[in-house]
């Protein structure tokens, strides 16, 4: 049974020389909820960028057993969703069903079976009814719920998100954790939300100036005020 | 939810609303085309074709004062016919002197300028119906439908998916600006600086604004990619036409047609 | 606040005769299935999105004005942008799509009158911005004052001689009488042009200091530079056609080629069927001459444009986007 995601000392610098990632090496097995945090700046950022291969460094990428190649990219894509910040940037197309199906367009399917990817993705997300909708009149969450519900259409194994609750009123944030709760993917989640660390995910791991500088057990992590303090975290 | 102040679609419901995007979308270039094609001074074809149009504002719930508002936008424009009265030969209605000239109204002038500015009327009052009428998802529909390219279509759909979003930009900047346009509380200072000055301003908002919108674009190429995009534009294949469709459509050109066809023959 | 700009130049339906918007649909329906293949083989993958958003972007860009006078304000059209920042076969594009939203979505401008108004703002507007960009960047061997000097001023005549195409259109359909429209289209946007070009210099400026790269778009002559001296030629020919226009004698053509050597190649079958009629107390001899002077002036400047890309010759093919990390 692979891990879903292997990343075997990876290193990236952007064009003009700025050194992004130095020697990141993780393993997250199938079904892992593992948190990302760090400063702003940590690469957290670029190294998701590096899951479907957006972005291609020196070293090992595997996902879900199959190598960061040329050849992989359509299938790793299928595999990886992939969610951003700012979800004005997710959500292209004119209706929001056409922004749901854009994925599952893309792999070929047949019109009924793009429809009822759909349907399936927008109930997971509780927004059944917003099918015909134009998401520039939607509200931050409901956005936030969409875009995610244009990376499920696809059946992914693992769902990546940047900064999910960033930007979200308490209610729209509460009924997003309990979303994420519900979802039976593997899912990395890079985040300067705390207590969503703390309510969701078992594993931690700090990020800071391009190197991962610790990896384990969420609770522990938490415990060591010096160890966040010394890479721009609080302890919620 | 908020309505976009630049949305003109209004959602009602009504018989017009509720109509395949495609069956309007070529009525209404058909009913501009038959006002276009229609000879000068036509008037009983102008009126028919108005009734029409009115009749279809009452029925799509629009109303025509509505409709009407939105059309005297078209209105200026009308100017640049003005000088037809005075230039096309004909029956001598009336002279005026403006300063050394004197310029002779003719009947057949008149005629002429009317009829443009009512084929301009006609026009417009069709296209703001449609507009109004039909959701733009269901006009681009329509519009690959009709056979325009796909990538141009894409191109459509992205253009009005971000057309709000960065109108919302462009009024925040605006609201900057105003924010920061005081006057000074020492006497004698003339407020707005030079022209060249504001101009300029502007000019760094633009760019400002264009940057800021090609690297959304490669933030949205990027999330594209990550769904798989691979430059070819798929889209779900178009609904068929229905049997009552072809029927009103045909029936919506049958009718243009034979006023058409009445008007060459008795004005053409 | 509503959208409502002075937008002139978009010409509304009903003022154009059926011929003229077929004939200019024609040509800018032509012009357009060049330009979309040249940007696939161009932008790649990255066009839609590109392409999409700068629309947008215009789009937004023509609601930033700037006072010019008591309630008058001045504003940007975009044209020389777009066409500095993705080249002049995706800035057709753009500016077409920019346009027809425009007609579909607000009115503005007809939809039968669409093909014409895409002629005049995208395919004229975009050709002599470049032009005009090219050639002054050329003559300033790549000094920096050539970006600033060569925008504001391919900003004015990109304005100006769509106008010049709108005012034909009109007068070719009979709803203007030429020896009105042209000067007085002309002389309006002559105006309106001065701020289409502050603006410009403005956005240019800020580019520069944030983006230099983006401005480097048109350093090189893409291939098949020899397109664009197709349309260069085609912008001469439609100014060429203009001139006879401005004067009733019932030889006009002869009277105004006979002062201007150029115009030999205007056909004369053609001019049977423009409307003949002027605006009476002008006179046109005087108004002829005028308007002979400036073509001329203009057609001379045309070809040594065309001729200065075609001497260009074949350089390497620059993408404006190199690509990504893909």
């Amino acid at each position: 049974m692979h891990h879903s995601i292997e990343i075997e000392h990876l290193s990236f610098s952007y064009p003009d020389g700025h050194p992004a990632l130095q020697d990141i090496n993780l393993k997250i097995a199938p079904c892992e909820k593992v948190a990302l945090v760090g400063p702003n700046g940590a690469g957290k950022s670029t190294l998701l960028l590096h899951l479907n291969g957006i972005l291609k460094g020196n070293g090992q990428v595997t996902v879900c057993g199959l190598s960061m190649e040329q050849k992989n990219l359509g299938k790793i894509r299928a595999e990886v969703g992939l969610v951003f910040q700012n979800p004005d940037d997710q959500l292209f197309s004119p209706t929001v069903f056409d922004d749901v199906a854009f994925g599952p367009l893309y792999q070929g399917l047949d019109p009924e079976d793009v429809s009822s990817r759909v349907k399936k993705a927008l109930i997971a997300v509780n927004m059944q009814e917003f099918g015909q909708r134009v998401s520039h009149h939607l509200s931050t969450g409901e956005k936030k719920r969409i875009a995610i519900a244009t990376v499920l259409s696809v059946e992914p194994e693992v769902l990546v998100l940047d900064e999910p609750t960033a930007g979200l009123d308490p209610r729209a944030r509460r009924s997003f954790i309990n979303l994420l709760r519900d979802l039976p993917l593997t899912m990395l989640v890079s985040t300067h939300d705390m207590l969503l660390v703390k309510e969701l995910f078992d594993r931690t791991v700090i990020m800071d100036e391009g190197r991962i500088v610790a990896d384990g057990d969420t609770l522990d992590l938490m415990a060591d005020e010096a160890l966040l303090k010394a890479h721009g975290l609080e302890k919620p | 939810m908020h309505i976009h102040f630049l949305d003109p679609y209004q959602p009602l419901k009504s018989p017009v609303h509720s109509l395949d995007a495609r069956i309007k979308f070529i009525l209404t270039v058909a009913f501009i085309l038959t006002a276009s094609l229609a000879p000068s001074a036509a008037w009983p074809v102008y009126i028919l074709l108005l009734a029409a149009i009115l009749a279809v504002e009452i029925l799509s719930g629009l109303g025509m004062i509505y409709v009407l508002k939105r059309a005297l936008l078209a209105l200026p424009f009308v100017l640049a016919a003005l000088p037809v009265i005075f230039t096309i030969k004909g029956q001598a209605l009336f002279n005026l002197a403006i300063g050394p000239w004197l310029l002779t109204a003719s009947s057949e002038g008149l005629a002429r300028f009317v009829s443009v500015a009512f084929k301009s009327w006609l026009s417009v009052q069709a296209a703001i119906v449609l507009a109004a009428s039909t959701r733009f998802p269901e006009l681009l529909q329509a519009m690959r439908a009709v056979g325009i390219p796909r990538l141009l279509v894409g191109m459509f759909g992205l253009t009005w998916r971000y057309l709000f979003v960065l109108v919302d930009e462009a009024l925040r900047l605006l609201r900057a600006r105003t924010a920061r346009s005081g006057q000074s509380r020492q006497a004698g200072n003339k407020p707005g600086g030079s022209l060249a000055w504001r101009a300029h301003m502007a000019g760094g908002m633009a760019g400002n604004l264009f940057l800021r919108a090609f690297e959304r674009s490669d933030r949205i190429y990027v999330a594209m990619l990550s769904r798989g995009y691979d430059g070819e534009v798929r889209t779900l294949p178009i609904p068929a036409f229905s049997g009552s469709n072809w029927l009103t459509l045909g029936t919506g050109l049958f009718f243009l047609a034979i006023l058409l066809i009445f008007g060459s023959l008795l004005w053409g | 606040m509503s959208y409502s700009p002075v937008q002139p130049m978009h010409i509304p339906d009903g003022f154009l005769s059926t011929l003229v918007s077929v004939v200019f649909w024609t040509l800018s329906i032509l012009a357009l299935a060049v330009a979309l293949k040249r940007v696939g083989r161009d932008l790649g993958e990255r066009q839609m999105p590109l392409m999409g958003v700068l629309s947008a972007a215009i789009f937004a860009g023509q609601m930033l004005n700037f006072t010019v006078a008591g309630g008058t304000s001045g504003h940007l059209m975009g044209t020389t942008l777009a066409t500095i920042l993705v080249g002049p076969w995706a800035a057709m594009i753009v500016m077409t799509t920019v346009v027809s939203i425009q007609a579909l979505i607000f009115q503005d401008g007809g939809l039968l009158a669409l093909g014409a108004n895409i002629f005049n703002m995208g395919l004229i507007g975009v050709t002599v911005s470049y032009f005009v960009y090219t050639s002054i960047r050329k003559l300033a061997r790549g000094r920096s004052w050539g970006i600033f000097a060569g925008g504001a001023l391919a900003a004015w005549s990109s304005i100006v001689v769509a106008s010049l195409a709108a005012a034909l259109q009109l007068a070719l359909s009979g709803t203007s009488p030429a020896n009105l429209a042209i000067p007085a289209m002309a002389g309006i946007h002559m105006l309106i042009g001065i701020g289409e070009g502050l603006i410009t210099f403005g956005a240019l400026v800020f580019l520069y200091s944030a983006r230099r790269d983006l401005l480097n778009i048109n350093e090189s002559a893409p291939k098949g530079s020899k397109a664009i001296w197709v349309g260069g030629l085609v912008l001469a020919v439609v100014l060429a056609i203009l001139s006879p226009l401005a004067s009733t004698h019932p030889d006009g053509l002869e009277w105004v080629a006979g002062r201007n050597g150029f115009l030999e190649a205007a056909r004369a079958p053609f001019f049977n069927t423009i409307p003949d009629y002027v605006f009476p107390g002008i006179s046109n001899q005087a108004l002829a001459s005028i308007l002979a002077g400036i073509l001329g002036t203009l057609l001379v400047f045309g070809v040594a444009l065309a001729v200065a890309v075609l001497r260009r010759g074949q350089k390497d093919h620059k993408h404006p986007y190199t690509d990504s990390q893909e």
